[in-house]
């Protein structure tokens, strides 16, 4: 069933906070959209609007953190690293417990324009010390991952989709903090791979979509979900530079600093040498339908599946 | 029963003695910033032995009152503070920003256990006390939270928004002290970027308010008394300070905000501080 993930993270703050009476909700003027209403509803006296005051809200949540809460601030990504340096400072540099969720990832928004788009959260968000930095795909990575997130201790980004995101893990799923997956791959195994495609967020499914296209077309690509962010799991990179003649990545988010960024760098510090190509933001975005958005911008199958065979 | 209430000797000369260790401390750190730490001494003399609930053996101890000092450059006051209390040996101030000194150049709470939150950015510690305030209300605890803001940081947005924020949760455990030294980098607070009619803003926005003489112990003890009321609003002192008061060649000179003194005049000073 296609959720989209803000909506599966409404879910589990909603199921998790009957039991755990520490966590504490924040918004800035912004929960019906961050999917925290429900929440907010349930558990009134836990649940703090700052209104449109995102780095008060930062620095709230540093505060009751530092006095044993465990407060969960939503906003959308654009939003949320605007304030940067008070995520610097108040999250990372103090190791304050605060869980920060940045919605609306990416040009999957839409039509609402490029000043809504989180798309250079993660680059900044990688950057910072002690900043757990998590993208789930779908609906059982992400409360699996909201799951983790709220017995972690310390600071965690957790960056979600407006769009609805199939399914893409099976109902038994295990996840687990930076560990790279397989979630598809050819029926029969080559010796070597054209290309193992990145992918994280928004574009997984269309990235499936490509390897599934090629297979029919005799290639053989698999796709790897890499749903964290920091720290990462350079092990698998190099695992699978073994097989492939090339490595894609896909993300919604600028290409520098991201996804493509932290393979190409896992896989530098490797000394793997396996030409990559980077599918991501170069520009703004702009309005449009998130489907216009991913098929003019190359996220969806036919221009991944296309990154994996051109010439360099 | 952990407490710091008890009375010492007499406030007058602990300050006049923690005077000398911020200018020996700065002078031997080679850099820091001597103005706004001699301008918060007697505030938080006051604070430290006769408001703040603390324990010095167990800094972690939860019911403890808790203090932010949002101008974080200010910390060799707070070093002198933690020292004479206890926190650590006093000779451990002659470490300030030395390589592995656990007193930084501005206070961090991993390195220092007694820091509550690492400051240094300006206008970040309302905020955060704000939500110690609330995280206390929402457990109802009796602690209560302290924070000391400078003037010049007045100028940050954020302070705007966690001042509006404080009174909607009814933060009456919520302690602000504003030191109004009325000195910045770039000059006169009042030339810099005027922050005035400071009383009327936060009285519009809500917070009791009080202007007090920042280094007159007895109404700076005077004024936290009062701020001690649980009237459902939060409490805000405007201390009136001097930058680099005690020491007089220091006084409202803006030359001293972030400037260490060489021996000469720290002796100087410090000479000029035990005869005062």
């Amino acid at each position: 069933m296609a959720k989209a993930t803000r909506e599966s993270f409404g879910d589990a703050i909603l199921a998790l906070g009957e039991t755990d009476k520490n966590l504490v909700v924040l918004d800035a003027d912004l929960s019906k959209s961050t999917m925290t209403q429900p929440f907010m509803k349930k558990f009134p006296e836990r649940h703090l609007e700052v209104g449109i005051a995102e780095q008060n809200m930062v620095g709230i949540a540093a505060g009751l953190a530092l006095s044993g809460k465990t407060p969960v601030l939503t906003s959308f990504a654009c939003f949320l690293i605007g304030r940067v340096e008070t995520i610097r400072v108040s999250a990372a540099y103090n190791q304050t417990n605060m869980k920060l969720v940045g919605t609306h990832a990416g040009i999957g928004i839409g039509e609402d324009g490029t000043s809504q788009m989180g798309l250079e959260d993660v680059a900044a968000m990688r950057a910072l010390p002690h900043m757990t930095v998590l993208q789930p795909a779908d609906d059982t990575e992400t409360k699996q991952a909201v799951a983790w997130m709220l017995q972690h201790k310390g600071p965690v980004y957790i960056r979600l989709t407006r769009q609805k995101m199939p399914d893409v893990h099976g109902p038994d799923y295990k996840w687990a903090l930076n560990k790279i997956d397989v979630l598809w791959e050819p029926a029969k195994k080559p010796a070597k791979y054209q290309a193992t495609i990145f992918a994280s967020g928004g574009p997984v499914p269309h990235a499936i979509e490509a390897a599934k296209s090629l297979e029919a077309k005799g290639f053989f690509v698999r796709v790897a979900n890499a749903s964290t962010l920091a720290p990462f799991d350079g092990e698998a990179v190099a695992r699978f530079g073994k097989d492939s003649q090339r490595f894609v990545t896909v993300e919604d988010h600028n290409v520098n600093g991201g996804l493509g960024s932290a393979v190409c760098e896992a896989a530098a510090e490797r000394g793997l040498g396996v030409p990559t190509v980077r599918l991501g933001m170069h520009v703004f975005g702009e309005s449009a339908t998130p489907e216009q958005l991913y098929e003019k911008y190359g996220f969806t199958a036919p221009s991944i599946a296309e990154a994996c065979l051109k010439n360099l | 029963m952990p407490t710091a209430t008890q009375s010492p000797t007499d406030l007058k000369s602990l300050a006049r003695d923690m005077r000398v260790d911020i200018i020996r401390m700065i002078e031997a750190a080679g850099n820091g910033h001597p103005g706004g730490s001699l301008s918060i001494i007697d505030i938080l003399t006051v604070l430290y032995w006769k408001f703040l609930k603390h324990d010095p053996k167990n800094p972690g101890w939860d019911d403890r009152d808790r203090f932010i000092l949002s101008k974080g450059h200010a910390c060799p006051a707070l070093y002198a503070v933690m020292s004479k209390r206890g926190y650590f040996p006093h000779d451990e101030l002659l470490t300030l920003r030395k390589l592995g000194s656990p007193l930084q150049g501005h206070p961090d709470r991993m390195r220092l256990p007694g820091i509550e939150f690492s400051t240094g950015s300006l206008g970040q510690g309302l905020s955060v006390a704000v939500g110690m305030a609330i995280a206390a209300k929402m457990d109802k605890k009796a602690w209560k939270t302290y924070v000391v803001l400078g003037d010049g940081e007045m100028q940050e947005g954020q302070n705007w928004e966690a001042f509006m924020s404080a009174p909607k949760w009814k933060l009456d455990n919520l302690v602000m002290i504003l030191d109004h030294n009325n000195g910045q980098i770039d000059g006169p607070v009042d030339q810099v970027m005027d922050i005035e009619p400071l009383g009327d803003k936060l009285r519009a926005f809500n917070w009791n308010v009080q202007m007090v003489d920042g280094h007159d112990l007895a109404a700076v003890e005077k004024a936290l008394a009062n701020a001690q009321a649980a009237n459902g609003k939060p409490h805000a002192i405007i201390a009136k300070t001097i930058k680099g008061k005690g020491v007089s060649f220091m006084e409202n000179n803006i030359a001293w905000h972030g400037n260490a003194p060489k021996k000469e005049d720290a002796d100087k000073a410090v000479k000029e501080i035990l005869n005062g």
